[in-house]
């Protein structure tokens, strides 16, 4: 499947992935950050059952301490 | 548009700030000097010596609220603008009601964590209400890695998404001062879009 991560195509290799398997495919390993599919804010305890899927928009930041 | 438009225009709407350190008091005064017409700011600290380093605040303020000082000092750039102050600590129960009305909302928190709460509770309790989020603004120079990324309509992130402040990297007045600006044109952008 493709979807649009950060505006940036990315292809995987499954037909659908759970937030979890995404962040460990691409080693996103911070752990303060904020994940949306397709607009909708993905709170942290979805993330093994909130499934990405093909044409999926996927946003992702990290929170950095400091203001 | 000339000055005196832009600010008959924003004289209208209602910004929210959820706290009132480096990124909130800078982001205020910038906000009050272009005449946005009701600031909500919440912060429970007090002023400490060791902010002064970035936050708009002056010597002689050290020991009040911030709240109460950052009034003062709007009130003295903009005395047209109505301050609206809380002095608490936001939590997913409270944001709702203190910032109920609000056009857009700006989080100026300093830990992630905060961010991480306040972020999911606007984002899932107030839905539709633009979000203008600061994260990486520690240290100094690499002016260029700050920017600011629009996620989708009711998201919006500045700063450089890397520098975590640590005793090594403090935050320091140049890149706060660049980021609580960049959130404040942010907030002007979206304002200047709405009808």
């Amino acid at each position: 499947m493709k979807i649009l991560l950060n505006n940036i195509t990315e292809e995987f290799d499954k037909d659908t992935i759970t937030v979890s398997e995404m962040l460990e495919i691409k080693k996103f390993s911070f752990r303060m950050r904020i994940v949306k599919i397709n607009g909708l804010f993905i709170p942290k305890e979805k993330y093994d059952s909130a499934f990405i899927k093909d044409g999926d928009n996927v946003q992702m930041l990290y929170l950095m301490s400091g203001g | 548009m000339r000055l005196s438009d832009i600010q008959d225009h924003l004289r209208g709407y209602r910004v929210g700030i959820a706290g009132a350190g480096g990124l909130g008091s800078n982001c205020a005064a910038a906000l009050a000097r272009c005449g946005v017409g009701t600031l909500v700011i919440s912060d429970f600290d007090r002023i400490e010596e060791g902010n002064l380093s970035r936050q708009y605040y002056f010597t002689d303020q050290v020991g009040m609220m911030k709240t109460t000082a950052l009034k003062e000092n709007l009130a003295r750039i903009n005395p047209e603008v109505f301050v609206i102050i809380y002095q608490k600590k936001l939590d997913r129960g409270n944001i709702p009601v203190i910032f109920s009305g609000c056009d857009v909302i700006v989080e100026a928190f300093d830990t992630a964590e905060m961010k991480e709460m306040l972020i999911e509770t606007v984002q899932t309790l107030m839905p539709g209400i633009p979000l203008v989020v600061g994260s990486g603004l520690a240290g100094w120079g690499m002016s260029n890695e700050i920017r600011c990324r629009k996620v989708d309509d009711t998201f919006y992130v500045c700063g450089d998404e890397s520098s975590e402040t640590t005793d090594e990297m403090p935050p320091m007045a140049p890149r706060v001062g660049m980021v609580a600006s960049m959130q404040a044109n942010v907030v002007i952008e979206i304002l200047m879009e709405m009808k």
